[in-house]
């Protein structure tokens, strides 16, 4: 019964949106059963859909994590966009630095040669401590000083991208690249391509183990939460931080903590982007993973299985956009923005649909 | 003036409102008495439009109507005041009172003329409320008098109070009764929600009896009394007063010297108190709410930072002045706060993981690797918990918010009492708790101060604390203005110490 209604409202919520996209569709001229079937179909083709679906989902899992992680505690962390950044910007900076170089890179050098076993950790290590650096400023100044998170994981967002992009135009970029990115990262910092283990899949595929990182993230965050006396701890302070007081629990490292976490999984995504995808630190390169992983943990309920389900979903949204483009007369991909959209506000009003739920007696009724 | 006929209100499984019918004489004053849960607010609420009966009629001056919104009550002249005030803070009691009835037309709003309005209906009903005041600057018994003239404004014949003086000093629960009588010689009908039966003796002229859902007596107030009240509400004998024999007080556990404690705006809320609480004794703490008793139990609880603190705290003798609540709980001092859904409780949690708060990191809640928590463990705890201080319903996986005000404040005591504890701080015991509840719980705090534990009570009922404590400090403006012995001192000597007179 619980589950049932834990699952509800973000399935109304989505078929509610999908309602509402296709009278949008039909108003635009096209047929919206065609649009659908474009846009949902072809993320389950074998082996592009679905592994392009999976690679795109890493990402949201991952940042989605994180806001559920934060909001857990009573926090909203807008800032995980410029923590990914960071992170990724630290994974690529191990990976120039602390391996045999690459080929390519003709400009950054090294400080000792680690092999793979080491770097990739090494790497990965690099990514999470940095996000939750980044994550970790706005808690400290939070529990210090009261400043409010939403502020300053914001205004973090901005020092970051505009850091990195100094940073990377300035010092890591091989000269004369006319792109803006550094140079590539050793070759023993790539995280291998999951076509590598499953017959079928190509190798070309950029599905790789950061995937199976980001279902293990799941499974920890999860035990962290409800197994353990610190999970216990920080959902205490997020659900009522005078109880939490009362109870002995320390509000103000539970505030660093959580953001702290919650930068670390959002900076993941740096492993996913620069050790299993570019293999390289490429400026502006996150497709606003942090604000989408905002509406992966609202619609997933800020629980691991919900933003492992709902970052599934918008992956699925996100690359049969693309055909939804080429395919239709007038629709844009921007469809699946709009969807996007309708489900955070269906999401959001959950109230709507508590009136006539009760009404089918699929609600219990208030209280006496 | 209004009759419910048979009214019948289900609630799923639940039958809210069993063929209930109750009959308000105009110009009268009447109770409506029963445990949390008995349905009286139900039955209120369907008069008042909230609810829809699934079956029964309302009659109002003898004709049957229909009332299906809150607005349709108000178009038939009645009102209804709720426990919890709706008010908007920063607006001023003319802005609040007209919202939603705003007189003018629809660009211009006549604030002046409501204002003028209002201020006639506060002078004729003696409320003495100013309607350019804003609602953040008074008092919580002045709020709640905007709230009747919100009713009044709206013409209400018919008041129906939900729990009116839940919130109110003993002071203005008198004040209170003042207006209402002032009303009913007005000619207004006054339908009064409560289950305190002193107040019901003291204020209505009719007083219906609930049940489970059902009316199980229909009585003038002049005929009855509070043991017979009481046992109709429970449905078995209630004892009233509180049973317990002399005090053996052993050493002293708790030790304050010259203790002072600052608000957060820098002014003195607790002025060089100094006390001592032995073992085995219950010192009570009487005083107007407000007069540092808040601060007092939750500096000594360690929830206010050190910083605003001065002179020394000691527990069995050593001083505790510096460490931080979970140190002190772990000394073994308990703390039931007196707000229980802001401090005492995480009301979304489950009942299990609610009676780990403040152990949660410690055996028998955590495994024995100290980091997992051990579900049996927990679960073993919560089932105990639950049945010695029979918390229903008995279900430890529900979240506190399911259950009623005297089941949270069991299940909340019960948690403390697992400590096990040397020292209780315990403020409200009983607040919104209902009468078999409240026997039960008085019961459990004289048992552990028979087993040797320091007691240290706050309550705003005087009644609590002078059948509870064996010794009585009286607080008034954050300094000890005196100590009684609650066997001899009349209520009127602890009332005039008080409110600052001496005794």
């Amino acid at each position: 019964m619980k589950l049932f209604k834990e699952i509800l409202f973000p399935l109304i919520a989505v078929v509610a949106a999908f309602i509402v996209g296709g009278i949008v569709i039909l108003i635009i001229g096209d047929s919206p059963i065609q649009t659908y079937k474009l846009l949902l179909g072809s993320a389950f083709s074998w082996p592009d859909g679905i592994g392009y679906t999976l690679f795109n989902a890493t990402p949201l899992i991952f940042t989605g994590l994180a806001v559920a992680v934060a909001f857990r505690c009573g926090l909203l962390n807008i800032g995980a966009e410029g923590q990914l950044y960071v992170a990724a910007f630290a994974a690529a900076w191990v990976g120039m630095k602390f391996g045999a170089p690459d080929p390519g890179n003709t400009f950054v050098s090294q400080i000792v040669h680690l092999p793979g076993i080491v770097l990739v950790p090494l790497c990965c290590i690099a990514a999470i401590v940095a996000g939750a650096i980044w994550g970790g400023i706005p808690g400290l100044l939070k529990a210090k000083f009261g400043s409010h998170e939403v502020i300053n994981t914001i205004m973090l967002n901005f020092i970051a991208v505009a850091l990195l992009s100094y940073f990377t135009q300035y010092h890591y970029k091989v000269p004369g690249d006319p792109i803006m990115q550094t140079a590539p990262t050793s070759p023993s910092s790539n995280l291998a391509h999951l076509g590598k283990f499953i017959p079928g899949l190509p190798a070309r595929i950029p599905l790789n183990l950061a995937f199976i990182l980001a279902i293990v993230a799941c499974i920890l965050v999860y035990i962290f939460l409800w197994k353990t006396k610190w999970g216990y701890e920080m959902r205490a302070t997020g659900a009522n931080p005078s109880a939490a007081e009362y109870g002995g629990i320390s509000i103000r490292k539970q505030i660093i903590l959580a953001m702290a976490i919650s930068g670390g999984l959002a900076g993941m995504v740096g492993i996913n982007e620069v050790l299993g995808y570019r293999h390289r630190y490429y400026d502006g390169f996150s497709a606003n993973y942090g604000f989408v992983g905002i509406a992966v943990a609202l619609l997933g309920r800020n629980h691991p299985v919900g933003v492992f389900l709902a970052a599934i979903l918008f992956a699925i949204l996100l690359r049969g956009g693309i055909f939804v483009d080429a395919f239709t007369m007038h629709v844009s991909k921007d469809i699946v923005d709009m969807l996007q959209g309708i489900v955070i506000v269906f999401v959001a009003a959950e109230a709507i649909f508590r009136g006539p739920l009760k009404q089918f007696g699929l609600l219990k009724k208030a209280k006496v | 003036m209004i009759e419910l006929r048979n009214i019948t209100k289900r609630f799923g499984a639940v039958l809210a409102n069993d063929r209930v019918s109750i009959k308000v004489e105009p110009g009268t004053i009447h109770a409506i008495v029963g445990e949390n849960g008995a349905g009286k607010s139900t039955a209120m609420r369907i008069a008042y439009g909230f609810y829809t009966a699934d079956s029964g009629e309302i009659l109002i001056n003898g004709q049957v109507r229909e009332i299906r919104t809150p607005h349709d009550a108000i178009a038939f002249g009645i009102g209804m005041v709720h426990q919890h005030f709706m008010l908007v803070e920063p607006m001023t009691v003319a802005e609040n009172i007209v919202l939603g009835a705003e007189p003018g037309s629809a660009a211009s709003l006549d604030l002046r003329k409501a204002a003028e309005e209002i201020r006639k209906l506060s002078d004729e009903f003696k409320l003495s409320v100013n309607p350019k005041a804003t609602i953040e600057t008074l008092s919580v018994g002045q709020q709640q008098r905007v709230e009747l003239l919100k009713a009044l404004y709206r013409r209400a014949q018919l008041l129906i109070l939900d729990e009116p003086t839940a919130v109110l000093t003993p002071q203005e629960v008198e004040e209170f009764f003042a207006i209402l009588r002032g009303m009913r010689e007005q000619g207004k009908t006054i339908v009064i929600i409560t289950h305190k039966l002193s107040e019901v003796l003291a204020i209505s002229d009719n007083v219906t009896v609930m049940r489970d859902g059902k009316v199980v007596g229909d009585l003038k107030t002049s005929e009855t009394n509070a043991a017979d009240l009481a046992r109709l509400m429970v449905g078995r004998e209630v004892l009233l007063r509180v049973e317990k024999p002399a005090a053996k007080p052993g050493d002293a556990v708790l030790a304050l010297r010259d203790l002072s404690i600052l608000g957060r705006d820098g002014s003195k809320r607790v002025d060089s108190i100094s006390f001592e609480v032995r073992a085995g004794e219950i010192v009570g703490i009487a005083g107007v709410e407000g007069n540092g008793q808040t601060e007092l139990i939750e500096t000594l609880a360690g929830l206010i930072p050190g910083s605003y603190v001065t002179g020394s705290i000691s527990f069995e003798g050593c001083d505790i002045t510096q460490l931080d609540a979970r140190k002190r709980k772990e000394l073994g001092i308990a703390h039931v706060p007196e707000d229980r859904h802001r401090r005492g409780l995480l009301l979304d949690f489950s009942l299990a993981e609610n009676t780990i708060l403040g152990v949660h990191y410690r055996k028998p809640a955590v495994s024995a690797d100290g980091i997992l928590l051990d579900q049996k463990g927990i679960q073993r705890r919560t089932e105990q918990v639950i049945r010695d201080f029979d918390v229903r319903p008995p279900n430890a996986a529900l979240p506190a918010r399911a259950l009623s005000g005297g089941n949270q404040q069991k299940l909340i005591i019960g948690r403390e009492f697992e400590l096990p504890p040397k020292l209780l701080l315990v403020s409200q015991p009983t607040r919104g708790v209902d009468i078999g509840a409240i026997e039960f719980i008085h019961r459990k705090i004289v048992a552990l101060r028979d087993e040797g534990c320091a007691v240290l009570l706050v309550s705003a009922e005087l009644e609590e604390v002078t059948a509870l404590s064996d010794r009585l400090l009286v607080i008034h403006n954050g300094r000890v203005v005196g100590e009684v012995d609650p066997t001899v001192a009349s209520n009127e000597e602890i009332g005039l110490m008080m409110t600052g007179g001496s005794a």
